[in-house]
């Protein structure tokens, strides 16, 4: 790390002579012809954002509903029929009835039920007792997250019924403590709200590395870069013109993300545009800068391929944040998710989309990126200074 | 035939393990990964940040708010006391719910109204919320059950005896593991796969290959033999480490499941192979390696139900190996499947396999050039 | 060694080394070499492989750091001053990294920018570098779809956009034809005469070094001399022959006296053979023979080859490498006539989209034959080898390799053939000894033969000590021989040499050629494409290519008698060649 600063410190503050910024305008040109002529960049930046988010946009979702049940009802009566409806009128269940326990059982194995409601031979005569009848619910617990919901819906579908049944009876039935639920910034608790704009940030992160991973890894191969080390061009020069070019391509396939979001996934943008701007402009600098180092540091195309592979997708996939809740991660395994680049942005997209300009939020995060493009940048600096070594 | 193709693999894996960043890139991560995303990977949340907002000084109150702190899941962050305070809160991500007990919370309880119990929680990710809510709910009702009993309140004419089967304390981690064990395997197969044909053409090895007296299909299969082989060896390891380390209960036929292993690693070298076929570049090597990884990965379930998913997209999902390499795993791991019941999941893969590689080897043939 | 001069010398470099580590050896590519060398004339830097030619260029351009020594360009320290130095020098690397995705017009931009060359005095130099360059028509072309040669000489202009005072080229024509090679010679010239430019350029054609002012002989890290180039050869007066014998055939004859003690070379040119000796009188052993009486031996004024391989095989390990190439003369398939063609081309067409790159050609090759493929870069000749390997399927036509076409035959047809592709195409990230292992195995070699095999592959081809080197880290003549042991491992009857020699230094061509031979003479048919022209000597028959079509086709001596003329009374090959290129 501390070698990485005294890099920093030792980047000369470009003089911007007018040769200078000629080299620059010349070199970031060279770049956009090569972009131009290569649609695999232009694939990168464009295409694969409108598939990954239409696709995901749409196919990623954790709002369970018509979860398959099976109810087994040993001997049918007006009672059972009664609970079956109250399930049946739900939209969270697709409920199939089955005769037998053994049958829904089976079922379950399949995989062609999710849980199991049985309501036992005795269950209207026990109904009327003081001890009350038991239903008893089975779950496939495999996916402990969907048994969880199930489970959560049918105590739900079951408290309704309860409800329903002592009115019609004349009773009341009062819980002492009742829980009035108000969830902030997503009222409706729609997964796609938090998924999508969460996806704008993994899909960045593989935009911005894909398009610099294998850049400077071609220019050794291809012996480009021994042509242009020879020529007052700087290394600063170099880098800074390859970043101007895929910084704005990248911002590019950025706009068209949130614009998806936004317009066809109907995901509200609370705070500034401009503020999002600005935060996704500083992590796909971070995601770039990424792309370059890998590409620096392997100078064969290979390899970066591999490094590019292995190192932005999974990470970004499963530690930022994304899906799974940092805070709940080992305090080791939160410790790992600091040096991904994707879990800043997926917090501060996340509270731009939905809550609003946080500054307390926003701002450490952006630093946080801030620090992580200088020190991708300032790897690839001092991994190719001008010598061919 | 057979020194030849032997030879091709002792080539292939030379040529892949032979640079020492190619095979750090190719042995560690994966064991790495494993670790670090077994333990990230699970949507139990073990400590709930929260704040109380206690407008109601009495006895009853305090009792209640005993409830959420012998909660194991719950850490108690803050104590509010204006309205005014909760936002920041929130808004800051310090706290995941604020628990607002209003004034005649215990007076009400006490006359037999309802006392209401407001609680507010952050939405932005809006699984995390519905979670957290569930477990709120839980200690609600637990309370509530209590109460009433201690009361001398009778009970409820019907009540929930739930139970969970394969995964009795249902643990999320019993999920994600095998998951992941998938989902490295199949990044395993691309990484050796999916760049091998186009870096032979760019480096001009592959006109050598193709003069010799080699056919296409042996040239085919010594490409993909490697990536076979490593993803045998490294999912051996995986299913060791899943077993050993996260002690993920492994019920069912372990024949079996290497059957779904051999299968999946043959679509996945299929599918690498026929994009490195088609690649002329590395650079469209590797793209092409992504955009069949990433939507592999995303939908195959193994985060998101795909039950979940619209009829089109869940569609999609039938030509993704993953999705039933993903069944596969966990029906034998957890709900100790055997072929039998496996049967619907290993033929769409040998399918999906030997279609990939046929027409990988059909455009070996026909774009020689 | 640095001699007096009268003015300041342009690029000096004092006890400058410079060692690589790939892997874990050592090599020391630079040994404490020291030299200066005068403004305003053409240096040439002459040695052979692996002497350390690239590595003092890139040391010059400031490109590398030295282990220890200097060396000062311009004046100035090229490795501390690097940007300085670069601003005013030029230099074009032997692959000249042009970006294939930009047209001819936007690489040049591009370098004119980062030359920062004044927009109001670009209009004009474009005109003179592309009037210069004969790229003026292609201004609009992607440079990926340049030919070779005009490759080169679009790196030349980029290099040349802001006229520099010093100019390195890094083997500026290697893979680059006849031609293309004499229109950059002249370019050089003209740069040198009308804008006092100072020129290093290395090359490992000797005949180039002839055209330089002065000349550093560079062998393994050191200079071995320098000089001017004919001062240098004129030590050899009174060593060099030509020798003639009516109705024997040449080839042969050459083999012979190149194995006579006391002879330092002999070389096939024309009718022919170019002698070196080690005395100043022709050696007993030659003189004696009775086939001799009837030879015409006439001494001839000696060239700087003659003097490049006396100093170079009068060192150690450079010795000429005795060839026995175990080849049991194969005739399995041999059933028959001996004349009777094993490869017959008929109305052959390939075409890429619009572009004709093979243009309807016909030939046949008979067995145990050296038949030659000779044409400028994009003529169509790797086209057609590559047709004839079942590489690529033809457009149209008719071919047959052995009876077969490759593309569709067994695939132990392809047993019977060997490829050698123009571009190193063994695998760089494995050793040497695997890629021979890999190969031998590849072509279906087990057991006691294949030991045999590599056994011989190493040996044959001094292989052994690079045994566990990465075969992308070999000299250029290395990979070369590389790519041909690989080639021969299973004695294949027809061999296809893609420009087997380009690059390589004359020592090593001539060890190539002494193989060929042998294995010609063994009954192996052999066909070479090159653009050496005296290499086509060599061949029994060629074809001369341009624009995907055949101009001519026969024997070399037939070719050259076409076009004798009274200004040219002896043509060599490279005026037929270039004359039969200028007709159409």
């Amino acid at each position: 790390m501390k070698t990485v600063f005294d890099a920093l410190r030792r980047i000369p503050v470009m003089r911007r002579t007018p040769a200078s910024l000629t080299r620059l305008k010349a070199l970031v040109r060279k770049e956009f012809l090569q972009i131009v002529r290569d649609p695999s960049s232009i694939a990168i930046a464009f295409l694969m954002p409108l598939f990954l988010l239409l696709l995901f946009g749409y196919g990623v979702s954790l709002d369970t509903e018509h979860v398959p049940v099976a109810f087994v009802a040993e001997q049918p009566s007006a009672d059972t029929d009664d609970f079956r409806s109250s399930l049946l009128g739900s939209r969270y269940f697709a409920i199939a009835t089955l005769r037998t326990l053994p049958e829904a059982e089976q079922a379950l194995r399949e995989g062609r039920v999710n849980a199991i409601v049985r309501l036992r031979a005795n269950f209207s005569e026990r109904l009327r007792r003081a001890d009350g009848a038991p239903i008893q619910i089975i779950v496939n617990g495999v996916d402990a997250n969907t048994a969880q919901l199930t489970l959560g819906y049918l105590e739900g579908a079951w408290g309704n019924w309860l409800t329903r049944r002592v009115a019609s009876r004349g009773g009341e039935l009062t819980a002492p403590v009742q829980l009035e639920q108000r969830v902030w910034f997503n009222s409706e608790l729609k997964s796609r709200n938090f998924l999508v704009p969460g996806l704008v940030a993994i899909v960045m992160t593989l935009i911005g590395t894909l398009l610099t991973a294998l850049v400077m890894a071609r220019e050794w191969e291809r012996g480009t870069l021994e042509a242009l080390l020879v020529t007052p061009t700087r290394m600063s020069e170099i880098l800074l013109g390859k970043i101007i070019a895929y910084f704005t391509l990248g911002t590019g396939g950025m706009l068209i993300s949130v614009g998806l979001a936004v317009w066809l996934f109907g995901v509200p943008l609370r705070g500034s545009f401009w503020l999002l701007w600005t935060c996704a402009s500083l992590f796909l600098l971070a995601a770039l800068g990424m792309g370059l180092a890998i590409s620096t540091v392997a100078r064969n195309q290979f390899v970066a391929g591999q490094l590019a592979i292995v190192g932005t997708f999974l990470p970004a996939f499963l530690l930022s944040g994304f899906i799974f809740d940092i805070d709940s991660m080992p305090a080791a395994v939160q410790g790992v998710t600091h040096v991904i680049v994707a879990r800043y942005f997926v917090t501060i997209v996340q509270t731009l989309f939905l809550a609003g300009d946080v500054w307390s939020v926003v701002l450490p995060n952006a630093l946080a990126l801030l620090a992580m493009a200088a020190f991708f940048l300032a790897v690839t600096w001092r991994k190719s200074r001008k010598r061919l070594e | 035939m057979l020194t030849r193709l032997l030879a091709l693999i002792v080539k292939e894996f030379l040529a892949l393990l032979k640079d020492p960043k190619s095979r750090t890139v190719l042995i560690g991560p994966p064991l790495i990964q494993l670790i670090v995303f077994g333990y990230a990977a699970t949507f139990e949340l073990k400590d709930i940040p929260y704040a109380v907002f206690n407008e109601d000084r009495s006895a009853i109150s305090r009792d209640f708010e005993a409830a959420f702190t012998g909660a194991p899941s719950f850490r108690r962050i803050a104590t509010i006391r204006s309205e005014e305070e909760i936002a920041p809160l929130i808004d800051d991500r310090q706290v995941l719910l604020v628990i607002h007990i209003g004034q005649r919370f215990g007076a009400q309880q006490l006359s037999g109204d309802p006392a209401p119990l407001q609680v507010i929680v952050d939405g932005r990710n809006s699984n995390t919320a519905m979670v957290a809510l569930n477990y709120v709910r839980r200690i609600v009702n637990q309370y509530n059950e209590d109460w009433l009993k201690a009361h001398g309140q009778s009970g409820l004419p019907a009540h929930l005896e739930s139970r969970a089967w394969f995964n009795p304390n249902l643990e999320s981690r019993w999920f994600f593991v095998p998951g992941i064990i998938g989902m490295l395997s199949l990044i395993t197969t691309i990484l050796v796969t999916a760049m091998t044909v186009a870096r032979e053409r760019e480096q001009g090895t592959f006109d050598q290959l193709l003069v010799t007296p080699l056919r296409p299909a042996e040239i085919l299969l010594g490409k993909a033999l490697p990536g076979f082989i490593i993803g045998m060896v490294q999912g051996t390891v995986i299913l060791l480490i899943a077993t050993l380390w996260f002690r993920v209960p492994l019920l069912g036929s372990l024949p079996a499941l290497y059957c779904g292993l051999a299968l999946f690693l043959l679509s996945g070298v299929g599918a690498g192979l026929l994009i490195s076929s088609l690649a002329v570049t590395q650079q469209q090597g590797l793209l092409g390696g992504f955009l069949f990884m990433v939507p592999a990965s995303i939908l195959s379930g193994f985060a998101t139900p795909i039950a979940n998913m619209p009829p089109v997209v869940q569609a999609i999902t039938l030509i993704d190996p993953l999705r039933y390499f993903l069944v596969v795993l966990r029906k034998v791991f957890l709900e100790g499947a055997g072929f039998d019941i496996l049967f619907g999941q290993l033929w769409p893969m040998a399918l999906i396999g030997v279609a990939s590689l046929s027409l990988a080897s059909w455009l070996f043939r026909h774009r020689m050039y | 060694m640095v001699m007096a001069m009268k003015e300041a010398p342009i690029l000096v470099a004092d006890h400058l080394s410079k060692s690589f580590t790939p892997g874990r050896q050592r090599i020391q590519a630079l040994d404490a070499v020291s030299f200066a060398i005068r403004p305003g004339v053409i240096t040439g830097l002459i040695g052979p492989d692996a002497a350390g030619k690239t590595t003092l260029m890139r040391l010059a351009a400031g490109l590398l750091v030295p282990d220890s020594g200097s060396i000062h360009a311009l004046g100035l320290d090229a490795t501390h001053d690097s940007l300085t130095v670069q601003a005013s020098l030029g230099y074009m690397p032997q692959r000249f990294g042009l970006y294939e995705d930009l047209t001819v017009q936007e690489n040049l931009d591009l370098y004119a920018d980062l030359q920062g060359v004044a927009k109001d005095v670009r209009g004009e130099r474009y005109g003179e570098l592309m009037h210069m360059t004969g790229l003026q028509p292609f201004v609009g072309r992607l440079a990926g779809k340049l030919s070779g040669g005009m490759k080169q000489k679009l790196g030349l202009a980029c290099t040349l956009v802001r006229p520099p005072r010093l100019l390195l080229l890094d083997e500026p024509t290697v893979g680059v034809d006849p031609v293309s090679r004499r229109e950059l010679w002249s370019i050089i010239d003209r740069l040198v005469a009308s804008e006092g430019m100072s020129v290093l350029l290395s090359t490992a054609y000797l005949d180039e070094a002839e055209r330089c002012d002065e000349v550093i002989l560079l062998h393994e890290g050191k200079v071995m001399a320098q000089g001017i180039p004919a001062e240098m050869s004129a030590t050899l007066r009174g060593r060099t022959w030509t020798v003639s014998l009516p109705g024997r055939q040449h080839r042969a004859l050459q083999m012979r006296l190149a194995q006579t003690a006391g002879v330092v070379d002999a070389l096939v040119q024309g009718e022919r053979i170019r002698l070196v000796t080690e005395q100043a009188q022709l050696p007993d052993a030659i003189d004696s023979h009775p086939d001799m009486h009837e030879a015409t031996v006439d001494p001839v004024a000696p060239r700087f080859e003659d003097l490049f391989v006396d100093m170079l095989r009068g060192r150690p390990n450079s010795t000429p490498h005795a060839t026995h190439l175990d080849f049991a003369p194969i005739s399995p398939h041999a059933d028959g006539d001996a004349t009777a063609p094993v490869i017959k081309v008929d109305r052959l067409i390939r075409c890429f989209g619009d572009f004709r790159a093979v243009d309807g050609i016909s030939f046949d090759v008979r067995r145990g034959e050296i038949f030659g493929l000779l044409g400028a870069n994009g003529a169509g000749k790797s086209t057609t080898f590559r047709m004839l390997c079942g590489l690529l399927p033809p457009s149209s036509g008719h071919l047959e390799v052995a009876g077969l076409d490759l593309r569709h035959a067994a695939s132990a047809a392809r047993a019977r053939i060997g490829y050698m592709s123009q571009k190193f195409s063994q695998y760089g990230n494995l050793s040497v000894g695997q890629n021979l292992a890999f190969f031998a195995s590849a072509y279906g070699l087990a057991n006691k033969a294949r030991a045999e095999r590599l056994a011989w592959a190493e040996d044959e081809f001094d292989l052994v000590r690079y045994r566990n080197q990465l075969a992308g880290d070999l000299p250029l003549g290395y990979k070369q021989r590389l790519a041909m042991a690989c080639a021969l491992m299973h004695r294949p009857e027809i061999l296809f040499l893609d420009e087997p020699t380009s690059g390589v230094d004359p020592l090593a061509r001539r060890e190539f050629w002494q193989r060929i031979n042998a294995l010609a003479l063994s009954g192996v048919t052999v066909l070479v494409t090159t653009h050496f022209m005296e290499e086509a000597e060599y061949c029994d028959r060629l074809v001369i290519m341009a624009a995907g079509r055949i101009l001519t086709v026969g024997e070399p001596a037939a070719i050259k008698a076409a076009v004798r003329s009274p200004e040219l009374p002896e043509p060599s090959m490279e005026d037929a060649f270039i004359k039969h290129v200028e007709e159409t």
